[in-house]
């Protein structure tokens, strides 16, 4: 009895720990992490963007504006990237921060895109760098994913690319038959990029990041100017740029102002 | 003891593994692996940031023959690019997509993509990871949008399986569907054809291949360089333009007129079972693209300079460079098994 119960016993945990074994599988992937440590010598930033058109809130849809050259429009559509964004302290050390990729979509009216920056040293910020676009290394990567994903509708499909602006709307102006314009703004290399950096004043201001205190830079994009200086738009002949090139670029040397750092909020 | 027994039972039934569906066929891991053949260049893309795995071969095969990658669940990748033509279209100069609506290029072969520098006809695409959105997303191809295809992967039961045996979760993305499908497509090599063996010292030329091979290192090599057998160049070579398609080929994607009518220099191997030949598919048969080159070239402002006079060549100079061409074919790469329909 004694030496069956013992044979039994081995066979259960013999079988109980094959059926163990066999199930376990190694992931090929190892968990997202980005690499950063949280500590108490971190703390978190809020970057916001609110869409304007001038001195307004931007409207979709239902809301007629006048650009510099005259033209009646309407917006349905404005989204665009910033990336590699640089945090410069009152000391003017910096922090790169790690894998900054943020679409903002402004797709409703008044509705201000945040963004939450995490494991950012504690300390006093003065200043931030960041660029409008995707960096041109992200456009010769292959298949990238969270706000860079393809499925966006911020890629370029047939001639590899991201669109780093997207302005969309109509006009009874537009030399379109469809009184429709679209400006879809890209190229990453050479004589055909289109990447801007900014450096929006803080103008004096600081953002004071600590592990309890979560500062919020409050950031204007204005519309407006995307049609605006050095190159006045004129929509009946520019209405329709949506690839790499020149007109890309003249529309691209427009925005490249159009954010502004309306207050901080620490 | 009996109660002992009961527990027993009832842990060994609870840890012991769901049946799972049967992935087919099955493979040997050493059955997919890096290659880069001795002699050839390094290649472009070496599954940087996407190591090749079996796992994720057979994901990337499973969404290859995917019927749900297009709108009306009508169309695969495989639809298109079949084994048996090394991946070309047989038979279809310019082929279906949804709806029956023709698109307005001739479907390429696929093998040895790894050492191309860009991808399509006119090279518009800058890596194999993007690739597929192109078809994907094409409204004359497979009409789809990336966030359905996502969606509808997801009802799938099979791909839960599939996508964590390749990346550790069942988490569904565009990134990793992407990433699957250059691993099966960049596993697609060919290097095992009669030339390649030729040059191993494992077997020998007839005397019309060989004649054909000197004929061909005269008069074709420059553009179509070994061992890929293209030296992946934009060209006009000397095609009238199709006036339904006015296709202004590398120029649609430079903007430079110089680029107008110019096409990537495709490669030759496995050329005799990718009929129909050139970007639109208009030749069925090798001996018309030589015609072509002998007698048919059109002149205009950018045509390559090695064209200028055509390739002059006599039939018998011709029927010597095709039997030299049908040494290329690799069959290896076309019997194998790893490469066809896990459904069928």
């Amino acid at each position: 009895m004694k030496t069956k119960y013992s044979i039994f016993l081995l066979i259960s945990s013999i079988s109980i720990l094959l059926s163990f074994i066999s199930c376990k599988k190694d992931p090929k992937e190892p968990a997202n992490t980005n690499g950063s440590t949280t500590g108490s010598n971190t703390g978190k930033l809020i970057l916001s963007f609110e869409a304007m058109y001038g001195d307004s809130a931007l409207s979709f849809n239902n809301k007629w504006y006048v650009t510099n050259n005259g033209d009646s429009i309407k917006i349905s559509t404005f989204k665009y990237y910033i990336s590699n964004i640089t945090l410069i302290k009152t000391d003017n050390s910096t922090h790169n921060v790690p894998e900054s990729y943020i679409l903002v979509n402004h797709n409703a009216s008044g509705s201000i895109a945040s963004f939450t920056i995490n494991n950012v040293p504690v300390g006093q910020y003065k200043g931030i760098k960041m660029l409008i676009g995707v960096d041109s290394a992200r456009n010769v990567s292959g298949a990238q994913t969270g706000a860079l994903d393809p499925a966006h509708g911020m890629f370029w499909s047939w001639s590899t690319g991201y669109i780093m602006l997207k302005l969309e709307g109509i006009s009874p102006q537009s030399g379109a038959s469809t009184k429709d314009f679209k400006f879809h703004i890209g190229g990453f290399s050479g004589p055909n990029s289109v990447l801007k950096w900014v450096i929006p004043s803080f103008n004096s201001a600081t953002a004071n990041v600590s592990s309890s205190m979560t500062p919020e830079i409050h950031f204007k994009t204005d519309v407006s100017e995307i049609l605006k200086t050095p190159n006045n738009i004129n929509l009946s002949t520019t209405y329709n740029v949506v690839m790499p090139g020149t007109p890309a670029k003249i529309i691209a040397d427009n925005y490249a102002d159009m954010i502004t750092v309306e207050h901080i909020h620490n | 003891m009996k109660l002992f027994g009961f527990i027993t039972g009832i842990i060994i039934f609870i840890t012991a593994c769901k049946v799972e569906p049967e992935i087919k066929p099955a493979l040997p891991s050493d059955n997919i692996r890096v290659v880069v053949p001795s002699g050839w260049p390094t290649p472009y893309y070496n599954f940087e940031n996407n190591s090749l795995t079996k796992e994720g071969f057979i994901l990337g095969r499973q969404l290859f023959y995917e019927t749900a990658l297009s709108r009306d669940n009508s169309v695969s990748c495989g639809t298109c690019h079949q084994h048996f033509a090394a991946f070309a279209n047989a038979g279809h100069s310019l082929s279906h997509g949804v709806d029956g609506q023709f698109g307005n290029r001739n479907a390429p072969p696929l093998f040895n993509l790894n050492w191309h520098p860009a991808f399509m006809w006119d090279g518009g695409i800058n890596h194999i990871e993007v690739q597929p959105i192109a078809p994907i997303t094409n409204p004359a191809e497979m009409d789809e949008t990336l966030d359905n295809v996502v969606f509808k992967l997801k009802q799938k039961e099979i791909y839960k399986k599939l996508f964590k045996d390749a990346f550790g979760d069942e988490t569904i993305n565009t990134q990793r569907i992407l990433k699957a499908l250059a691993q099966f497509m960049g596993a697609m090599y060919s290097y095992q054809s009669k030339y390649d063996m030729v040059k191993l010292g494992k077997a020998q030329l007839s005397i019309s291949e060989q004649r054909g091979y000197n004929l061909f290192l005269q008069k074709c090599s420059s553009c179509h360089t070994e061992p890929l057998f293209t030296d992946f160049s934009y060209r006009n070579q000397g095609l009238s333009v199709n006036p339904a398609l006015q296709d202004s080929g590398r120029m649609r994607i430079t903007g430079d007129p110089n680029d107008r009518n110019k096409f990537k220099v495709p490669s030759l191997r496995n050329v005799a079972v990718t009929s129909p030949y050139m970007h639109d598919g208009r030749f069925e048969t090798l001996q018309q693209v030589l015609e072509h080159y002998n007698s048919g070239i059109v002149q205009s402002p950018t045509l390559d300079t090695l064209l200028q006079n055509g390739i002059p060549l006599t039939e018998d100079e011709k029927q010597d460079i095709i039997n030299f061409l049908y040494t290329l074919t690799d069959y290896e790469f076309l019997y194998d098994k790893k490469f066809d329909d896990p459904n069928q």
